[in-house]
């Protein structure tokens, strides 16, 4: 799996500072820190930027480069911002991607010229006019019109990352779509054979937004092995996150196996299992929507 | 090839609740399917109305429901054994509004008075709702739950900020609690774990999903009903499956559509009819949404429904 470091973030607030007072050392030291820390892009996330985006999305993509070759994820609702950034990067280890194109005409006309012009990857954003879909075909539907208008501005597959957008299980409107994303990830799978070479990625940790902190891990972790069981070929995570990196290596094979387990509706007795075993499977059913989530999902 | 009716597989039943004690003792759950299928499975007990006293005078009551009260709305006790001889109520929903602390701010121990002089004067179960102020309820219902020792009363409503002071005077005192979430399938079913850790039996929990009133959000309360009885019923969420109480006179009758008066809103239909029609809408909604007991306030629309629940439980 492709992992896209999440710290060079407005948010973190060391690096937000940093770049309002445009003080390269913070954003140089966490370049460097997540690529050590086995990234293979970095995202740099801006927030709104709407003042003055293009100038400082320029100057922090000269100022990543000139300490680290990974390439970069621009992210920014601000086209200005992304074409400021575009128009400076040098494509060293790869192309820089558009984080993101949402599935709305405005967002299509303003961005996709940009990567066409830059030969820019895009991070293409299943939210369509009326927001976010509300199941597997909306999703479908808004991933075929983004595909439609990406080869219309002769954007090659391996540069579309479809984006399902990941919902938090904790709450009511919002977990129906937790198994609704793991449905498209199906369909993900037949457009790949219509499409080949295209790409998928997502912001993992919205899953288990409004859990408590100490159970956010498993719900991240178990999704992770769900969704890439479907071909999810990326994520943006926490590159200091050693735990959630193990899984993305592929190197839980025992858990992996249980999990795809459940997803098939094995019958398994949990008296059987480890309690580290047990936990994998009731994460999985409450995320499959088997069980409906409640904090104390493990303790039942 | 003959057709087969589809029909639902049901894994879960909604546990037993008994309330109150004695002959009037009012039994509820144990449906084995969805509400009111009684083709699909069992509703071994129809749901049942309780009727709403306040511990003071109401002060924003539209005069149509005024009206049948008015003789009784200076005493509790008067106006429960009102609701219980002439209207045939099965069960009486004491409402201390006057312990809110943005209100009349009345003391526990005061409340806690009425409701043992209203408690010893009625022979049906007794329903004793708190003000909704999470703090002030916790005071209140602990003291209620004490003062009240064996009354087997049902007290609430018990929520996440509350539930250990509460509970634990359920538990020590021998009350059903009403475990109350704000229109929240998973915190309803968080809080159902939490009591059941705290240690009460399931034996003695029931579950208020909070209800909107009709044209406010009943659509609301719909879904999260419709919802937990699916998890209850077809996904054996054992935590899930308890009765339902709706407590929605309340929301109905502060709508102004069920105040306003013929000035006011001459295009909205007789006021004497209109209050009533919404109340008895709004309950048959509840009914088909999973409701095991409702707390009502109008006789004539307590009338209405009580024949339209005889009419869905007619074999």
């Amino acid at each position: 799996m492709i992992l896209i470091g999440e710290n060079l973030n407005v948010i973190v607030k060391k690096i937000g500072t940093a770049m309002r007072e445009k003080d390269p050392g913070p954003i140089q030291e966490m370049a460097i820190a997540e690529t050590r820390a086995g990234m293979d892009y970095l995202d740099i996330n801006l927030g709104p930027a709407r003042k003055g985006g293009g100038e400082l999305m320029e100057w922090i993509v000269k100022t990543v480069q000139e300490v680290v070759d990974t390439p970069l994820s621009l992210d920014t609702i601000n086209a200005e911002a992304i074409e400021g950034g575009l128009r400076v990067y040098k494509n060293k280890q790869g192309k820089a991607v558009i984080n993101s194109i949402m599935a709305r005409s405005e967002s299509m006309e303003a961005k996709f010229p940009l990567a066409q012009e830059y030969d820019a990857g895009v991070v293409a954003l299943l939210w369509g006019p009326s927001g976010l879909p509300r199941d597997a075909n909306e999703r479908g539907v808004l991933a075929a019109e983004l595909m439609q208008k990406a080869m219309e501005f002769g954007i090659p597959n391996e540069d579309i990352w479809i984006d399902p957008i990941i919902t938090p299980i904790t709450s009511p409107q919002s977990q129906v779509q937790v198994p609704g994303c793991i449905e498209f990830m199906k369909m993900f799978k037949d457009l790949q054979e219509i499409a080949p070479g295209i790409r998928s990625t997502c912001g993992l940790s919205n899953v288990s937004n409004g859990a408590p902190n100490h159970l956010r891990p498993i719900l991240n972790q178990t999704y992770l092995i769900m969704i890439e069981r479907y071909g999810m070929s990326s994520a943006i995570i926490d590159a200091f996150d050693e735990e959630i990196k193990i899984f993305a290596r592929g190197k839980r094979e025992n858990l992996t196996k249980l999990i795809y387990r459940v997803m098939d509706k094995d019958q398994i007795d949990l008296k059987s299992l480890s309690k580290e075993e047990a936990d994998y499977v009731k994460t999985t059913k409450i995320l499959m929507g088997q069980i409906l989530y409640s904090d104390s999902w493990l303790e039942m | 090839m003959p057709f087969e009716i589809p029909r639902i597989t049901y894994t879960g039943t909604i546990k037993k609740v008994t309330l109150g004690k004695g002959p009037k003792a009012v039994t509820i759950g144990g449906e084995t399917s969805y509400p009111l299928y009684l083709f699909e499975g069992e509703m071994p007990h129809p749901p049942r109305i309780a009727m709403e006293v306040y511990d003071a005078p109401p002060e924003d009551w539209p005069e149509t429901v005024l009206e049948p009260f008015r003789d009784v709305v200076h005493d509790p006790v008067a106006w429960a054994k009102k609701c219980i001889e002439p209207f045939g109520a099965e069960l009486i929903a004491l409402q201390l509004v006057s312990t809110d602390p943005n209100g009349l701010n009345r003391t526990a121990e005061e409340a806690a008075e009425t409701a043992k002089k209203v408690a010893a004067s009625i022979d049906v179960p007794l329903i004793i709702w708190g003000s909704g102020n999470a703090d002030k309820d916790g005071d209140v219902l602990r003291k209620v739950a004490e003062v009240c020792d064996g009354m087997n009363l049902i007290i609430g409503p018990i929520v996440e900020g509350n539930y250990k002071q509460v509970g634990a005077g359920a538990i020590g005192y021998g009350h059903t609690v009403i475990a109350s979430s704000p229109i929240d399938i998973n915190l309803a079913k968080q809080l159902n774990i939490l009591l059941g850790n705290l240690g009460i039996p399931d034996s003695r929990i029931i579950v208020d999903p909070t209800t909107g009133g009709l044209g406010y959000g009943i659509e609301y309360t719909y879904s999260v009903m419709e919802r937990d009885r699916m998890a209850a019923l077809t996904q054996q969420d054992e935590r899930l499956q308890f009765p339902i109480i709706c407590n929605m006179a309340k929301e109905v009758w502060k709508t102004k559509e069920a105040k306003a008066s013929d000035e006011e809103a001459p295009d909205l239909g007789n006021p004497q009819k209109r209050g009533v029609l919404m109340e008895a809408v709004t309950a048959v909604i509840l009914l088909l949404a999973g409701a095991d007991i409702l707390v009502m306030r109008h006789p004539e629309a307590i009338q209405l429904v009580r024949e339209m629940i005889s009419d869905f439980m007619a074999k």
